[in-house]
Formats: C-alpha cells, sequence, structure tokens
C-alpha cells in the first residue's frame, strides 16, 4: 500500500507535462485553477493517473476533486477498492 | 462574490483578440449568397468553415418545400411534442429518415446539440457507464453529465486503451454504452470502427455512433461511416444532425432497437423542448430525398475534400489528419498567430474557422476548413493560393517539426 507521499510523488511528476507554467506544487495546489490548465488538460491528466495506478476515476467525482490532496484520496480509496 | 466575476480572464483573452482584429468567435455576415459566398465587411468572400457539406441550404426544392409549410402549417409548433402532439409532418420525416438509414426508429430533435443530449443521456442513467472518446464533441460530454451515468474517458480513436479500461471498471451489472464519431469535428479524422466493433464483440457493450459530420458525407448510401465500413449492424444508435449535410437546422437518432421508442419519454431535450418548426421539417424532409437522388453531391465533395488536402499537403503544412475528408484542419503555432492569419485570410478573401484550446485536442491551435460540394476547383484552388500567400509568409507560424 502506497503511503500519501509517495502517491504525491507520482502525482507531481504525471503532472509535469501540465504545468507549463512551471508552478510550484504543494498538496493543496488547485489543480486546474492554480496550474491555470483547462478542463480538458485535466482529463488527460487524471487520464494518465488512471494508467499509473491501474484504476478508474470516472469524470463524475472530478467536480469534487479539486487539489493534489483531493487527488491522493481519490487514488488512495480506489487502490484500495480494487 | 460577483456571480460573473469568474469570467474576468475570459474578458481579458477576448479583449487581446480584438487587439489582434476581428472577432473570431463571433463574425459578422453582412449576407449570406450561396452555400460558398458571403459578404463580409463589405466584401465577398469563399465561405469554407460552414460545415456546409452538400450545399443544400440554396437547393430550390428544399426553399420551396419550407416556404409551403411555412404558409401551410405557420412559423412555429409552440411546443413539445408530448405536450402539444405531433404534426403529420414530424412523423413522415422521421419516416423518411428512418427508410435513408435503414432503421426502424427515428426521432427528430431540435438542434443536433438536443440529439446527443437527447440520445444518451436518455440511453444511459446513473446505474449505467458510458465510455467516450477523449476527443468527443461537448454535446457528448454534456449529455454524458446529464444522464448521471458512470463516466470513463478513453484515448481517442485507441480501440486498446478502451478495451483496457473496460477489462478494468468490469461489469456491475449496468448498462454499458460507448460513444464514438463518425468524423471528429476539430481533426477531421473516422473513428476506427472496425477495431472498436472487434472489442465490442469481446467485451458485449452497446455502441452509439455520433454520425453528425458523416451523414451524407461517407458510405456508399450516405449514411456515414458506419455505411462506409460495413459496420452498420454493429452500431446499435445512430445520432446525426440536420444543421450539415440537410442544410438546415435540428438533430436524429435512430436504433433498430425494439425498445428506442421509450426514449421519446425518457429524452429529456426532446420532452421539454418545442419541436421543430415546420419549415425546418419541411426542408430537411426534402434534402433527405435530395441526398438520395444526387450521389453525385457525395462525389464532388469527396474531389474537392482530396484537392483541398493535397494542395495544402503540397505547401508542406502540417495537417491534423492524413486521410482526406471535409474538415481540414492546419496547425498553427500558437494562439496569437493564428488569430492573426484568420484575420489576414479574411482579409484575402476566405473564411475559415479559427479552433482554439480547450475546443480543441491536445492544445493545440488550428485554421480549420470544411469543403462543401458547392465548391468549384477553381474555388478551391483559390484557398490554396491564399493559404500559401498568408500563412507561408509568416514561416514562423507553423510548428516546429517533430
Amino acid at each position: 500500500m502506497a503511503t500519501d507521499d509517495e502517491i504525491y510523488a507520482k502525482l507531481c511528476r504525471l503532472i509535469g507535462p501540465f504545468n507549463t507554467a512551471d508552478v510550484k506544487l504543494e498538496k493543496n495546489t488547485d489543480i486546474a485553477a492554480d496550474l491555470n490548465i483547462d478542463s480538458v488538460s485535466v482529463m488527460d491528466f487524471v487520464m494518465e493517473v488512471e494508467d499509473e495506478f491501474d484504476i478508474d476515476i470516472p469524470l463524475n467525482i472530478l467536480g469534487e476533486t479539486r487539489t493534489l490532496s483531493d487527488l491522493i484520496d481519490v487514488v488512495k480509496a480506489r487502490v484500495n477498492g480494487a | 462574490m460577483d456571480i460573473l466575476e469568474k469570467y474576468r480572464p475570459m474578458v481579458e483573452r477576448h479583449r487581446q483578440m480584438l487587439e489582434l482584429g476581428r472577432n473570431a468567435v463571433g463574425l459578422r455576415m453582412d449576407d449570406v449568397y450561396s452555400p460558398t459566398r458571403a459578404r463580409i465587411d463589405g466584401k465577398e468572400i469563399i465561405l469554407a468553415g460552414t460545415n456546409n457539406y452538400m450545399a443544400i441550404t440554396f437547393d430550390e426544392a428544399c426553399i420551396k418545400a419550407g416556404q409551403k409549410a411555412l404558409g401551410d402549417h405557420g412559423t412555429g409548433t409552440t411546443g413539445s411534442r408530448i405536450a402539444n402532439g405531433s404534426y403529420a409532418l414530424h412523423l413522415d420525416l422521421e419516416k423518411s429518415l428512418a427508410d435513408f438509414l435503414n432503421r426502424k426508429h427515428s426521432i427528430v430533435f431540435s438542434t443536433g446539440y438536443q440529439a446527443n443530449l437527447g440520445a444518451i443521456a436518455g440511453l444511459a442513467g446513473p446505474r449505467d457507464t458510458v465510455y467516450l472518446d477523449a476527443d468527443s464533441h461537448s454535446s457528448i460530454y454534456d449529455a454524458c453529465a446529464l444522464s448521471g451515468a458512470r463516466l470513463i474517458r478513453f484515448k481517442h480513436n485507441d480501440a486498446d486503451d478502451l478495451a483496457r479500461r473496460l477489462r478494468r471498471s468490469g461489469e456491475d451489472g449496468g448498462g454499458r454504452l460507448v460513444v464514438l464519431e463518425g468524423i471528429y469535428s476539430m481533426f477531421g479524422d473516422r473513428a476506427p470502427l472496425r477495431e472498436f466493433v472487434d472489442v465490442k464483440h469481446e467485451h458485449g457493450f452497446q455502441l452509439l455512433v455520433d454520425e453528425a459530420h458523416s451523414t451524407g458525407v461517407l458510405g456508399p448510401n450516405g449514411r456515414g461511416l458506419a455505411d462506409e465500413a460495413e459496420l452498420e449492424s454493429d452500431v446499435d444508435f445512430v445520432v446525426g444532425t440536420f444543421s450539415k449535410s440537410f442544410g438546415a437546422i435540428g438533430g436524429f437518432a435512430a436504433s433498430d432497437h425494439e425498445l428506442f421508442e421509450m426514449l421519446r419519454f425518457s429524452a429529456r431535450a426532446y420532452m421539454f423542448s418545442a419541436s421543430p418548426s415546420p419549415a425546418t421539417i419541411a426542408t430537411v424532409k426534402e434534402a433527405v430525398k435530395q441526398l438520395e437522388a444526387r450521389p453525385e453531391l457525395r462525389q464532388k465533395l469527396r474531389h474537392n475534400s482530396e484537392r483541398l488536402h493535397r494542395g495544402f499537403k503540397s505547401l508542406g503544412l502540417e495537417l491534423c489528419c492524413d486521410v482526406p475528408s471535409p474538415i481540414i484542419a492546419v496547425r498553427i503555432v500558437d494562439e496569437p498567430t493564428a488569430i492573426v492569419l484568420w484575420n489576414r485570410l479574411l482579409d484575402a478573401g476566405v473564411y475559415v474557422n479559427i479552433a482554439l484550446p480547450p475546443g480543441t485536442p491536445n492544445g493545440v491551435c488550428l485554421l480549420r476548413c470544411s469543403v462543401s460540394a458547392g465548391h468549384s476547383e477553381q474555388d478551391i484552388d483559390k484557398i490554396i493560393s491564399l493559404f500559401e500567400t498568408v500563412v507561408l509568409s509568416l514561416p514562423q507560424a507553423l510548428p516546429p517539426l517533430m
């Protein structure tokens, strides 16, 4: 079972190509607002996360998933649920 | 907080566009003369961005049918079909469409957007899962959100990726609907339908194909991608629009499924929209007849598309699809450059679409052309030569070669 920090490290790596303005990342970074990336890019990033952890992240829950910390919770719940 | 304050950054983006020229997302056409000509800023312009594939908007028979219906049945239906009832015209059109599409059932919607909204949200509910292509049109995304279904997005045109996601999410007892498009509206590429059908045979989902840009355009009978690929029996549901090849406004969904008519009581976009006006229905019915009777329109469109595609290729432009279709999109390096070039093309005499993120896949900026059967060879050559003059004069406009 991966720890929060391990998941966070992976998320930071995966978001790299989308973080074109090179914004400094923190756990409470708002993925869309702070990185100034559009909705399609957020979905593309989430697709990478799904493949990295071999989980489903249905688009329905993205509305509630704003920060990297939120996404860590989603990943944890989904990896456990599998 | 003020409810509109969140749009402040949008105002800035729009202001930057206006600084570079015209309003590219709300251009005024002073007059439209024909499927391929309009007057803009006092000048006659070649239209190459209107999705008017069959050039049928000024067809005499269609206009006459519309005028007659307007006189005979009035300007509007003033309500939905479940409340106000159906005009015989609606039912006649649904019969003609079902015949044209070779399907048992067809349902007419008031716009193409609503056809997807109605069909997808009518078919899928909260206990179902919809798998949608990453490059799906916004109407499909909105339909999915409205359906309440679980939404899984797969990589564009990647049947293996869909299969992987189907295996990962597994069966949960709900329905599984996969949504594809015949021709994708931004890049003009087709879905590799055979590969998806193979995955379908393995996993047993139901398949909906949005043929908005391919009805009339593809296939020996003009029924779209599934007709071209000879896979119509593997497609459970077809959606399409009247605003492209049929030259009007509205949309449809069609199927052989025995329960399909239940969408009339479940598709909210159908139930709670006023039904299409008599004149609209009459022009579409005539357009269906014209599309069936005049396969040469399809030949001409293909010829024009191939000519433009070849011409652009020979200029060295980066196109978004190697296979010619009536949608031919040229990649431009960034947003300001795309805006400048779009303005210069209009100054030079041709209207194309500008397409910018997030409306485009992969964050790319495009000058998007759509070809019409109404273009002459000279029109196509003129478009090519205007791109040569305008776009190639700015060598830094093209993205660096990968």
